[in-house]
């Protein structure tokens, strides 16, 4: 099982992510990621890990979990 | 004005209250206890303990984190023990809590205490840095780490850490970063700072209350500890009574002690209560008739969706208005926010402005959808909990002070007294 995961301390709000995986991540009215808390689907998986590569901030990881 | 007030000005005297029977931190005698001499003529020398001696006391004891959490003290030293590498130990005296005064009462009065917990949890990790991280106003424990260092009976060396007055500088990350150079603001998580803290090396962060009892425990033993308190927090805890009684200030209870007892320890209430806060800015509200019949144990106060926290107890009477008071304080609240997590630096400023206008501007109740859908924009999206829990503040004093804002919904307060209450430290 596997979750986006943000890095707050680091997220400036450039919405790459958003572009990249909007099935998972939407964005607020500050323009910071909305993400979903379910697991990232099999299908979603490698927007998932574009989006992680693309963050500029490298505020984005994935994260397994033990389900 | 009140002692809590004080606080503000740093001018803090207060009231305390205890008896040996209560836990011994105040003890009959409240007196300041800073010499050395007598500290050892009060409390004996420290036994000698090797470190699982330490980590096996402060278990059977059940002794518990005493700076909001409690979680238990030998776990924690556990989880940096087995961190492996060379750790790093720090006595956190931060208190960023404006309605907190007890961290300070103990730096002030009872300083040997928490060195002598500091060089216990030092031989449990096997530590080879020690800190005492306070604010700048203790810079007179210099001179007693010398005379403790010159005595022999500090077997670690201990730096004195200036902790900014800031709310969350006592965060553990936020105390690591101050304590390595850089800003009292907090890490992201993981790594936790048991696993790689100061300068990546397992560091145990410790309130001072925490420390000071174990200093107590290593001398008089698990069972004296277990004598009071529940049998999931056992033994005693520092309250900072403030608001609307008699004599503000530091108070010794068992956990578990019924939070009406707890403000008869500080004189009892000067009027009748509207409502109850406990656990400070990042706490719960309790209404009148619930702190009435509520106990200060975790588990009794988990019923109300409270906790006693690190003992913040303040007392609203009626002819307040508790809104002006929510209001003062998200606005507080919002200036702390470290400022590095968007969601906290946007969310909470425009939460403040909301509350304001349903304090102090002609309002609808349009404003309750919008401070329920932006207090759902800050909660979790954080490295640390400060929006979680000034969301929690806000949302159990809404509930408390449910009649009040129907009357402001009605272009209406019931407010007869123009007290400031709850304190607040501006900045600008």
């Amino acid at each position: 099982m596997t979750r986006l995961r943000i890095d707050w301390t680091a997220c400036d709000g450039r919405g790459l992510c958003a572009e990249l995986v909007p099935e998972l991540i939407e964005r607020d009215e500050w323009g910071f990621p909305l993400i979903s808390d379910a697991a990232v689907p099999p299908g979603v998986l490698v927007h998932a890990r574009r989006a992680v590569a693309a963050c500029p901030r490298l505020a984005l990881s994935l994260q397994a979990e033990n389900a | 004005m009140t002692a809590m007030t004080q606080t503000m000005t740093g001018n803090y005297t207060g009231n305390y209250t205890g008896n040996e029977a209560a836990g011994g931190l105040i003890g009959p005698q409240p007196a300041a206890v800073l010499d050395l001499r007598g500290h050892l003529a009060q409390h004996g020398q420290l036994p000698s303990l090797g470190p699982h001696d330490v980590v096996r006391l402060a278990r059977d004891a059940g002794l518990t984190g005493h700076g909001g959490a409690g979680f238990p003290l030998w776990r924690k030293l556990e989880a940096v023990i087995n961190s492996g590498g060379r750790a790093v130990v720090v006595a956190n005296g931060a208190e960023g809590e404006p309605a907190s005064a007890k961290d300070r009462w103990l730096l002030t009065h009872r300083p040997h205490l928490v060195l002598d917990g500091l060089q216990l949890v030092a031989r449990a990790v096997r530590a080879g840095d020690a800190y005492l991280y306070a604010s700048e106003r203790h810079r007179g424990l210099d001179h007693l780490i010398a005379e403790r260092r010159a005595a022999g009976i500090d077997a670690v060396r201990v730096e004195r850490a200036a902790a900014p007055d800031r709310f969350i500088s006592g965060e553990e990350s936020a105390a690591i970063n101050s304590i390595a150079g850089g800003l009292a603001i907090p890490s992201s998580k993981p790594p936790r700072v048991v696993e790689r803290g100061l300068r990546g090396r397992p560091t145990l962060v410790s309130n001072v209350e925490t420390l000071a009892l174990l200093a107590l425990v290593a001398r008089r033993g698990p069972a004296w500890f277990r004598s009071a308190g529940t049998a999931d927090f056992p033994g005693s805890m520092l309250f900072t009574v403030g608001g609307a009684v008699r004599h503000p200030g530091v108070v010794e209870a068992p956990h578990g002690t019924p939070l009406t007892e707890v403000l008869e320890l500080a004189g009892g209430p000067t009027s009748r209560l509207q409502a109850v806060l406990l656990g400070g800015y990042h706490g719960s509200w309790l209404t009148a008739e619930e702190a009435a019949s509520a106990a200060m144990s975790r588990s009794d106060l988990a019923a109300y969706g409270a906790s006693p926290g690190a003992g913040v107890v303040v007392a609203l009477a009626e002819g307040v208005c508790g809104l002006a008071e929510l209001s003062r304080v998200m606005t507080y609240l919002a200036q702390e926010s470290a400022g590095q997590c968007g969601p906290c630096l946007n969310g909470l400023p425009r939460i403040a402005e909301q509350v304001r206008s349903l304090a102090f501007d002609g309002t609808d109740a349009a404003v309750f959808t919008e401070l329920q859908r932006l207090s759902g924009l800050v909660v979790g999206r954080g490295a640390c909990h400060h929006p979680d829990g000034s969301v929690r503040f806000l949302r159990t004093g809404l509930r408390v002070f449910a009649d009040e804002v129907a009357m402001h919904l009605d272009r209406r307060c019931t407010r007869t007294s123009d007290d400031r209450v709850l304190p607040v430290r501006m900045v600008r």
